[in-house]
């Protein structure tokens, strides 16, 4: 019942609770005093067709008595729950302990099902088609408001389809990704390049791919390369699992593969981020949806079981 | 409605006085009447100190004495209702129509079509409603929609030529209550008996008599409530259930609430259900007019009311046909006099003019005193049936009944929904198409599996790509499936493209459905 800042609200709740009851008694009591016997019945001064009037007619008896019924419950609910303003109620409940409740009795029910996959190892978990259909299930409330239904990714959040993998795409490297999240910083070169250098860097990273580029620049552009980006991306450019550093060979672009696309990640730098799941989700869950990941990329696995 | 004409009335001393400052109403004139008929019950000994009895005959009932206890609260005190049982055309009508209703409550859910399939069955957990041959789905909900406003119609249309014939004869309320009586009159006697054993002290006999009655109703209700609930679970597995004593939390809580419904509400509060609970007792007033038929005193024939030998001539004694026997007020489920005029108590059951036709046999003048009739009948005007608001609500019904059974017909058992993908607005691909994620969740409402074909239109050269390849969908599964739409941007002249999904069943040119969607991409020029 310490909810509120200023103590004076609860007894404004303790005394408007008293009040209602009090002044619904009175009601009560009032009502049922009748009037006099023989005094004409109160019309509510409703008349239709002439002649039909709606009368004030004596309630059923009965019906009082489930007024007096309402304040019994009325009571009861005030002694049983946090109702009162200044009293917690017999039964100690509270939107937060039901919360609890509701998930304790929810792990009890669902913790068995994820619990007994934790204990094999992911390969062995994403041959499981029961498994994987739960998987799906989690990726599907979890992962796909980034990474898309489909796992396909977008601009900025990685493809978890292909076998191309920022930070490894070993079972225990997916699942250590879900469980820790990780943080991908690309710094900005612009200002140490300035226009030119980014636009030649850009030129050999587009050339490593085997696109067609301007020679002259590139090769201005590879200077500036071994110089500045070797440390994360390595000496030939395949990227360093380690840091997260993309591969820059292949023809996958995280933020975009365009020379303008480029030209920006370069300049002002990218900073990806993928948020940690285990606390939230906890080791199962995350188990679970490794090996749901894992089978994305290797759907060879369904065929050789 | 007014004064005159109540037999408690008139004798009454001090009552001229009274007249000049109050007009009794209508719960007032039931209060007098239920006060009546409880005197009327006590042994004359007993009651000698206070009752004044009109000196006429043991038929005739004692005068008004305890009525005004009762006009004194704002809460008056409930007077138990013995409807005295008759028999007659409209008895036999109403039992004829409680055994088609009941038999159809207690005996439709054992009813199979095909093997293991419920034919009437609404399957809460699994989503899905089981009408003999047809399986409805939530997404046909449409349907109750249209058959709760046919209901609707069907109610005014009986209710304009009619009146509340539905609250006489096949009323849930009115047929319990029903076989409630009738259990009751099998177990404490006729209603003289009823009343007499009600004023007794506790006995054996009384109590042999009420552990009887109530056992017999609670086992009723409690038949009741299972075949409630065997509606909606499987009701062979819930009697095995029943039998073992291992009913779910919910289907116990629902055998016991719908039984305790039916206990309570055809049990004790009857006609209280209809004058004091129930919104449409009071709303079909608005559906009447001076055509429709009502259950009505013929006045002009009845007044003035008296009693008289049965060979005497009643014009010789200046009375009317009523005999003023009460017959009718007895017999009525809500305790009401009908010579009073229509009152929206009356639920028109017609056991008032059962029982009056039966003594003007008796008596050997013409049946009707108390009938059908219609108040321009009543007053000599022409009645007209074929109304112009029988007209239009005919018409609406039978046009709102022809469209719903054509659309049943022409229903296509086959759902589809998609969720275009919100992550991105789109994604390009390494070979520079345009690409949109779709998720399909297609729905087999038919009872047998079917193996789909997935295409998409709308955009020159869209490419489907994805699990798409001979969609096998069991009955009554949904599957959910992730496609991904391809484009050349090219082709895309607008940032955002209509295009058309289509599901089409391999083995059935009937079963097609169509969604549109979105599809984005940048604009190229």
């Amino acid at each position: 019942m310490a909810d509120f800042v200023s103590g004076f609200w609860k007894w404004f709740i303790l005394i408007s609770v008293i009040l209602s009851f009090l002044g619904i008694i009175a009601l009560v009591i009032w009502m049922s005093r009748g009037r006099k016997p023989g005094a004409r019945i109160e019309s509510h001064g409703h008349v239709w067709d002439g002649d039909l009037e709606e009368l004030n007619n004596p309630l059923p008896l009965w019906w009082l008595y489930l007024f007096y019924l309402t304040l019994v419950f009325g009571a009861g609910y005030i002694l049983l729950y946090p109702g009162s303003g200044v009293f917690g109620g017999a039964f100690k409940w509270s939107e937060v302990g039901q919360y609890e409740q509701e998930m304790k009795t929810a792990d009890l029910k669902y913790g068995p099902l994820y619990e007994k996959y934790r204990t094999q190892s992911i390969k062995a978990v994403a041959t499981n088609p029961e498994a994987l259909k739960m998987g799906r299930r989690l990726f599907m409330t979890y992962c796909t408001a980034c990474h898309g239904s489909d796992a396909g990714g977008g601009p900025g959040y990685p493809s978890l389809r292909d076998k191309d993998w920022l930070y490894g795409g070993q079972p225990e490297n997916i699942k250590a990704s879900i469980a820790g999240g990780r943080n991908g910083a690309m710094p900005a070169w612009g200002a140490v390049l300035g226009n030119e250098g980014v636009h030649h860097v850009s030129e050999y990273v587009m050339s490593l791919s085997g696109r067609k580029v301007n020679d002259e620049a590139a090769l201005e552009g590879k200077e500036k390369f071994q110089q500045l980006c070797v440390a994360c991306h390595g000496k030939d450019g395949k990227g360093n699992q380690a840091l997260g550093a993309p591969n820059l060979t292949d023809n996958i672009w995280l933020y975009g593969g365009s020379q303008a696309a480029i030209m920006k990640t370069i300049t002002d730098g990218r900073n990806g981020h993928m948020p940690a799941h285990s606390e939230f989700l906890g080791d199962a869950k995350v188990h679970l949806l490794a090996a749901y990941i894992y089978s994305l990329s290797n759907k060879e696995l369904k065929a050789a079981k | 409605m007014t004064q005159d004409g109540n037999p408690a009335d008139k004798p009454e001393k001090g009552e001229e006085k009274k007249e000049t400052t109050y007009v009794p109403s209508l719960v007032e004139a039931q209060a007098e009447l239920a006060a009546l008929r409880a005197r009327s019950n006590r042994e004359p000994a007993r009651d000698s100190t206070s009752v004044r009895t009109r000196p006429t005959g043991a038929q005739r009932v004692p005068m008004l004495a305890e009525a005004d206890a009762a006009l004194e609260a704002l809460y008056a005190r409930h007077k138990k209702v013995y409807p005295r049982e008759v028999h007659g055309l409209f008895a036999r009508l109403r039992v004829l129509l409680a055994s088609l209703t009941l038999g159809i409550f207690y005996g439709l859910p054992w009813l199979n079509w095909g093997p293991g399939r419920q034919a009437f069955l609404i399957d809460l957990p699994e989503r899905k409603f089981n009408l003999f041959a047809w399986t409805f789905w939530p997404q046909d909900l449409f349907y109750l929609a249209v058959i709760l406003i046919l209901s609707a119609f069907l109610l005014f249309f009986f209710t304009a030529i009619l009146g509340r014939v539905w609250c006489g004869f096949v009323c849930p309320q009115t047929v319990w209550t029903e076989v409630f009586l009738w259990i009751e009159r099998r177990i404490d006697g006729d209603r003289m008996k009823q009343m007499k054993l009600a004023k007794q002290p506790w006995s054996r006999e009384k109590l042999l008599k009420r552990s009887t009655k109530y056992s017999a109703w609670i086992l009723f209700s409690l038949w009741t409530g299972f075949t409630f609930v065997g509606f909606f679970t499987p009701i062979r597995e819930l009697a095995v259930s029943s039998v073992a004593f291992s009913l779910g939390p919910w289907e116990t809580f629902w055998v016991f609430f719908y039984g305790f419904a039916t206990f309570g509400n055809a049990g004790f509060l009857r006609e209280q259900v209809c004058t004091y609970m129930c919104p449409y007792a009071r709303f079909q007033g608005a559906m009447f007019d001076p055509n429709t038929l009502i259950i009505s005193y013929d006045k002009a024939r009845g007044e003035p009311r008296g009693a008289r030998g049965r060979i005497v001539d009643p014009k010789s004694q200046n009375l009317g046909h009523c005999i003023d026997c009460t017959l009718c007020v007895q017999v009525c489920p809500t305790g009401i006099d009908i010579r009073n005029g229509l009152q929206y108590q009356c639920i028109a059951c017609a056991a008032c003019v059962d029982v009056c036709d039966t003594v003007m046999d008796k008596m050997q003048y013409p049946r009707g005193l108390v009938r059908y009739t219609t108040e321009n009948a009543l007053e000599g005007r022409p009645s007209r049936i074929l109304r112009p608001r029988v007209w239009i609500y005919g018409g609406l019904l039978a046009a709102i009944a022809a469209a719903l059974v054509i659309s049943v017909l022409l229903r296509i058992p086959l759902g589809l929904d998609i969720y275009r993908d919100r992550n991105a607005l789109y994604r390009e691909t390494n070979e520079g198409l345009v690409e949109n994620v779709y998720t399909l969740r297609i729905l087999n409402m038919d009872n047998s599996a079917h193996v789909y074909q997935l295409s998409a239109e709308g955009v020159e050269g869209l490419r489907m790509q994805g699990d798409i390849e001979r969609v096998t969908i069991e009955s009554g599964q949904v599957r959910e499936l992730v496609v991904r739409l391809q484009a050349d941007p090219a082709y895309l002249k607008k940032r955002s493209n209509d295009v058309l999904f289509r599901v089409q069943a391999e083995d059935s040119a009937r079963l097609v459905a169509t969604e549109e969607a979105r599809f984005l991409g940048p604009v190229i020029h």
